[in-house]
């Protein structure tokens, strides 16, 4: 990344003379702010300013179907929230979810770059093809996946050789958390393969040459010099896809809803708010939700040290 | 020369493995449409519809003729195409701002982007059904293009910043030397170099509308501004395991159309508009 950080800038160079121009860079000052204005006024509409509204609703004992009972209780919904062994067991099974889906999105998502970085025939095809799971919708996916592992018309248990023919995936915890994961594995993985595979084309070739010239086996140049060149990117894509597993939603709400205690936070949170009306507690849940997110990923920065900087390639 | 072969008969292997990957489940959720509906109700394991047990466009038939369905389908193509222009429109604006201009607040620009694109949307739902439902646009289309734009500006921003950095400004510079002002310069000479990024932009916009869940369950209550996937998923009530299977399927795959269909047309664009922001050469 560092050889490249200043390619980029180069597009800049030219402005540096203009600097000494107050009054020009004044102009350029109002004129961008007038550009980006709209776009920040928007973002904030609907994240900052809910999200404050949220913060305050969560300090009352506050109910859509009583709208008049609504009384402030401070953060007694809060202590209601942590006390309660739903709120840790959907936090559970979400970080689990999060962290097994990465895993495996990793891996494949790597091996198939690894290909795509490789094939010269049929590349359309399989650049293509690759794009189909990305663009299918999440809960068309969740559909497919939960109607395969069906027991009475899907193909799963047929084909999988240690699973009897009337297995039901979906009457335990366990087994129908494999099949929610599938179905988000196999959605996310082309997304991580194509991140991956940006990353791998910045790994110089004459240096691979030269780790080969000098005996390096396959797994070394891989451990050696690939990954280290690419970590980056690595970097970027599992701090992008772990943020978006933990809000994992829609596969659940459609494969399971929520049963066998296969809920995740965010579905704790939707059924709170949307299905009870009980905007008081589910309001708390929305603030833990977030304050969740924020330690996630601040966790994978510091534990990765990604620096989001360089790969934005931003001051 | 051994070596050669062998790594041209994996990368082979691989190629296989991902077109399996891929296309596999979407094969499956084809096959399952086609499998008639007494077929699913009595059991019919298998990935192929089994003898007898097809029922050739039948499903397609039904799930078209229904008045739900239809509405459905008409909701998502008007809503994520008005949020797409219009979350495209203001993030050019920002974009150019942001990869051409120098000014004090860039970085919070850029900082609030990433944070929103991260954001737990679910945590939202509780406070905008509420809020939207004082301002009158609880269950209606603006009630979705609004969350809808402002979630797919992060992604819009970042992507389009990125393409605007390839542009060759020069041409900007010489016509402002022949006396363009910033504003012309950036309408005349910038925009139509600008218009294929913007066109990626436009269209990984519209796959996150097309695809978006949450908003489209929490803030629609009828089918007045019900999108697809929420459609979908209410399509025969509340009990998730006894679904009309092959019905479902079929509704999923007209759902899935449009999108195949901007994937194979525009394959090569979205694929520079996915990695364009993340990992930038």
């Amino acid at each position: 990344m560092t050889t490249t950080a200043t390619a980029p800038k180069a597009g800049k160079a030219p402005k540096a003379p203009k600097a000494p121009s107050s009054d020009r860079s004044r102009a350029e000052n109002r004129l961008a702010f007038k550009l980006v204005a709209p776009a920040i006024a928007l973002m904030l509409l609907v994240t900052a300013f809910p999200m404050l509204r949220a913060l305050y609703l969560s300090l009352f004992s506050y109910s859509l179907t009583s709208p008049d009972d609504r009384e402030f209780v401070g953060l007694a919904n809060y202590a209601t929230a942590l006390s309660d062994g739903l709120f840790w067991r959907d936090t559970g099974n979400t970080v689990m979810i999060m962290i097994v889906t990465v895993i495996f999105e990793l891996v494949i998502g790597f091996a198939f770059a690894m290909v795509m970085h490789k094939v010269i025939f049929a590349r359309g095809v399989i650049r293509t093809s690759i794009l189909i799971p990305y663009g299918v919708i999440t809960v068309v996916s969740g559909f497919a996946w939960q109607f395969a592992f069906s027991n009475t018309n899907g193909f799963v248990n047929s084909w999988l050789p240690f699973v009897g023919d009337d297995f039901n995936w979906f009457a335990e915890r366990n087994s129908s958390l494999i099949a929610i994961m599938a179905s988000e594995i196999w959605k996310t993985t082309p997304f991580m393969s194509l991140l991956l595979l940006a990353g791998l084309a910045q790994v110089s070739e004459d240096m691979l040459e030269a780790a080969k010239v000098d005996g390096a086996t396959w797994w070394q140049r891989l451990y050696k010099v690939i990954l280290p060149n690419m970590r980056a990117a690595i970097m970027v894509a599992v701090l992008f896809r772990a943020l978006d597993a933990y809000r994992i939603f829609d596969n659940i709400f459609v494969m399971t809803a929520g049963a066998n205690g296969t809920e995740s936070i965010s579905f704790l949170t939707y059924r709170q708010v949307i299905e009870q009306f009980q905007l008081g507690i589910g309001s708390a849940l929305s603030v833990l939700l977030f304050l969740s997110v924020l330690v996630v990923a601040f966790v994978i920065v510091k534990l990765f040290k990604v620096n989001l900087a360089d790969a934005r390639q931003e001051g | 020369m051994k070596t050669d072969v062998k790594s041209r008969i994996g990368t082979a292997i691989g190629c296989a493995l991902i077109l399996i990957w891929c296309l596999l489940p979407v094969a499956w959720i084809i096959s399952l449409s086609f499998k008639s509906q007494e077929a699913v109700t009595v059991g019919s394991p298998g990935f192929f519809p089994s003898k007898g047990g097809g029922a050739g466009w039948q499903n397609y038939q039904d799930v078209l003729a229904d008045d739900q369905f239809r509405r459905a389908i008409f909701n998502s193509i008007g809503i994520s195409l008005i949020a797409t222009l219009l979350s495209v429109i203001l993030a050019t604006l920002a974009a150019y701002a942001i990869a051409r201009l120098e000014f004090s607040g860039k970085k919070f620009v850029l900082t609030t982007a990433l944070v929103i694109a991260m954001f737990p949307v679910v945590s939202l739902v509780g406070p905008l059904f509420d809020m939207w439902r004082t301002f009158g646009i609880y269950d209606t289309w603006p009630g979705l293009i609004i969350p809808y734009m402002s979630f797919t500006l992060p992604l819009a921003i970042w992507t389009l910043s990125a393409f605007f950095r390839e542009i060759p400004w020069e041409m900007e510079q010489a016509a402002q030397v022949d006396g363009a002002t910033s504003w012309q310069a950036f309408r005349k000479v910038i925009v139509p170099l600008a218009a294929p990024g913007v066109f990626t932009a436009a269209i990984l916009t519209f796959f996150f509308a097309w695809n978006d869940f949450v908003f489209g369950i929490s803030l629609t209550s009828t089918e007045n501004a019900r999108p697809i996937p929420a459609a979908l998923s209410f399509f025969v009530g509340a009990d998730p395991f006894n679904r009309p299977a092959s019905l479902l399927a079929a509704g999923a795959v007209v759902a899935t159309v449009p999108i195949v269909v901007l994937v194979l047309f525009f394959q090569r664009k979205i694929v520079a508009g996915l990695t364009a922001g993340a990992v930038k050469g």
